[in-house]
Formats: C-alpha cells, sequence, structure tokens
C-alpha cells in the first residue's frame, strides 16, 4: 500500500484498516475521518469490530448517495478482518470492486504496468514492499500530477504498520545511479609560445 | 460498453455477461459477477453505470427478499420484473438509473421466461435479448441459430458462438464472461469463459 506526495495520502481509519487518498483531497480525508466515526460505532453497538467488507460498503453508500453532487474520491480500504486480509476500491461514482490489488489515480495505469508485471499472491512482505515503492516511483517518474514520498505500509493480523517513506527523487538516484562520465577530451589551455 | 444477453431454452433460461469492471481506459477487474441471483429461482444479469448497477440490482434483491418474508411465497419472475421497471419508471425523471437489466426467472406454473428491462424502463417479455456493443453481434446471430426448445447444450453452444464473436470482431472486446442459468432446480453458475486469469489466490 502505497502514496505519494508530502501531503498524507494514506489515511489511518483505525489501527487495522486503512484508507488510500485519490481524487479530491478535502473528500477523501472527511470522508474517510466519517467512516472511521462509524467504525467505532459499530464496534460499539455490536461488541465487535466490522469487517473490511462492511467498512467498504458504508463508504460505497454513502458516497453513492452523493452521486451526480460532485464529490471526487477514489479510494482503496485495506484492512485485516476475521477472513483475513481484505482490499477493496471505492469511489465516487458508486463503484465498489473487491480484488487483489488495485492502482488509483492519474499515474495508475504507469503503476499498474509495474504493479502487474512482478506480482504474485504468495509475495513475501518485503517483495510486496518494494514492487509497490517502485510502481509509485515508475508511475510518479511519467506522470506530471505525482509527486512527493512513496508511502509504504503493511497491514497484517495485529493492524498497520508504516514500513517506509521514501522521497521519489532520492529513490531515482537510487535505482538509477549517477554512473561517472568518460572523459573523451578535456578542453585545455593552448600551450603559449 | 457492458455486454450482457440471454436467452429462453426448453424449461431453462440462459443469461450471460462480460465480467470486467472498467474505469475509462482501465481495466480494475476482469472478474467481476454482474449476474445477481435475484432468488432461488431468478437472475438479473445488469450492464451500466457502476455504482447504479450494483446498488439498484441489490435493492430490487432486498425488496424480492422482502416481499417473500411479509407474504411467505416467492414472487413470480413476471411481478419481479414490473416492479423493477416500475422503480426505474419512477427514478427516471428525477435521479435516473443507468442500469440495462435482462431478468430471467423460472417459475413452476408458467416455465422459464426472460425480460427485457432497459434503462428507460421498457420492459418487453422475450425469448432472447442484448445489451451493450456486443448486442450488435449477439441478437443477429441469436436471431439466426435461435430454435425454441434448445436443449442446455444447444443453448451454451451458441452462448459460445456469441461470446467467440464478440471476442474477435469487438474492438475492446471483453475477455471474460460468466454464463448462469436458471431452471426448476434453481438459479446457479454454469460456467465462466475466461481468456485472462487474474493472478492465482491461494486459500490461506
Amino acid at each position: 500500500m502505497s502514496a505519494s506526495q508530502s501531503v498524507k495520502k494514506i489515511i489511518e481509519i483505525n489501527p487495522y484498516m486503512l484508507g488510500t487518498m485519490a481524487g479530491g483531497a478535502a473528500d477523501c480525508q472527511f470522508w474517510h475521518r466519517n467512516l472511521g466515526v462509524k467504525c467505532r460505532l459499530h464496534e460499539l453497538a455490536n461488541k465487535r469490530r466490522i469487517s473490511v467488507t462492511g467498512a467498504s460498503k458504508l463508504l460505497a453508500n454513502i458516497l453513492y448517495s452523493y452521486r451526480g453532487m460532485g464529490l471526487s474520491v477514489g479510494t482503496m480500504i485495506a484492512g485485516w478482518d476475521e477472513k483475513g486480509p481484505g482490499l477493496y476500491y471505492v469511489d465516487s461514482e458508486g463503484g465498489r470492486l473487491k480484488g487483489t490489488r488495485f492502482s488509483v489515480g492519474s499515474g495508475s495505469p504507469y503503476a499498474y504496468g509495474v504493479l502487474d508485471s512482478g506480482y504474485r499472491y504468495d509475495m513475501s512482505v518485503e517483495e510486496a514492499a518494494e514492487l509497490a515503492r517502485r510502481a509509485i516511483y515508475h508511475a510518479t517518474f511519467r506522470d506530471g500530477a505525482s509527486g512527493g514520498v512513496a508511502s509504504v505500509y503493511h497491514v497484517g493480523p495485529n493492524g498497520w504498520t508504516k514500513l517506509s517513506g521514501d522521497d521519489v527523487g532520492e529513490l531515482h538516484y537510487k535505482y538509477y545511479p549517477v554512473e561517472a562520465e568518460v572523459v573523451e577530451q578535456e578542453m585545455a589551455e593552448l600551450p603559449v609560445t | 460498453m457492458e455486454s450482457v444477453f440471454g436467452l429462453v431454452g426448453k424449461d431453462f433460461a440462459i443469461v450471460v455477461a462480460d465480467s470486467s469492471a472498467v474505469h475509462s481506459i482501465l481495466l480494475h477487474k476482469t472478474n467481476e459477477d454482474k449476474i445477481m441471483l435475484l432468488d432461488s429461482h431468478k437472475l438479473m444479469g445488469a450492464s451500466g453505470e457502476t455504482g447504479d448497477r450494483a446498488q439498484f440490482t441489490e435493492y430490487i434483491q432486498k425488496n424480492v427478499a422482502l416481499y417473500q418474508f411479509r407474504n411467505g411465497i416467492p414472487l413470480t419472475t413476471a411481478a419481479a420484473a414490473n416492479f423493477t421497471r416500475g422503480e426505474l419508471a419512477t427514478a427516471l425523471r428525477k435521479n435516473p438509473y443507468m442500469v440495462n437489466i435482462i431478468l430471467a426467472g423460472y417459475d413452476k406454473e408458467t416455465g422459464p421466461s426472460l425480460y427485457f428491462i432497459d434503462y428507460i424502463a421498457s420492459l418487453h417479455k422475450l425469448d432472447k435479448a442484448a445489451f451493450g456493443y456486443g448486442s450488435y453481434f449477439a441478437l443477429s446471430m441469436m436471431d439466426r441459430h435461435y430454435q425454441r426448445d434448445m436443449t442446455v447444450e444447444e443453448a451454451v453452444n451458441l452462448v459460445d458462438k456469441v461470446i467467440m464473436e464478440i471476442r474477435s470482431r469487438l474492438v475492446v472486446a471483453p475477455p471474460n464472461f460468466v454464463i448462469k442459468i436458471v431452471d426448476k432446480d434453481g438459479a446457479r453458475e454454469y460456467a465462466w469463459r475466461e481468456s485472462i486469469k487474474d493472478a492465482p489466490v491461494i486459500a490461506s
């Protein structure tokens, strides 16, 4: 799970669920916070945590009820519940998709290319984190509207942890270090005769 | 644009839909199930705007279930179809649902039936119907090869022919399709026709 820009694009809904931000920042922040409230109310009313399915449905239903009114939200809800890991894509048109990997935002086609070619369901955490970081880097490289910081979070049975937050500019030189140029000819002063 | 089509055979009805979830140029998912089981003996295949499709068909599904709870007997296919059309019609002049629906069902008394309901709330009881860009190929092929009282095998053969035609002739053809069937034993998934497989999910 990664995001870019120095704006916080990964919103912590609760200790075991994260939401990503794409589209309108205000809309995403507000409605994710609202979702956090609803999830907590669910916990209090039902004495158990809400599932990722349930949380994503709550958000999708809210966004659907505002359809046509200009909300701009493209988000992924990622979390861990009794059924294991869950990932849902939810957007302001009311769409909601369950899947194993998604990419959202203006740079998303670029990220999909890198993500799809390196993905396996049984990857290790380190491999997955590096794949996600790489996908963000390559999307940022090509997409003018992306940039800043690539944050990577891991969501496990005990909740989420932040794995890294690398400046994408620095990532560039890490992946493609500057090689010393071979100097063919150097300009030199003419000998004075 | 999403393709949904269906036909009625001898004692069964079949509904086929593509399974791609698309946003502008991106294919988010290739195994999205767009044919909902309305109840034990009804299938509702829907195509249209993503949010409207999922939300409207679920709304119909829950109302069909509510009727059964309240009255102890299930709705007939015709009643469900007319209810659906009514909901679309009521919303049409205010907040229209951009969903096209093929509703297929099996009733003990009347056998299999198929209803074509489009987004402007027209309703037709038909033997075969299709929506989406795929309909340009599906309708003529079904008109040509359809017979009354086809067997399941004959119907699936025709369905496969249509799917192959859509795959080969439609410029942005959906790679995968889902086929569902409804007969006296109920509504169920019959098969998937996949040309792109998503990365396999290993059960944890």
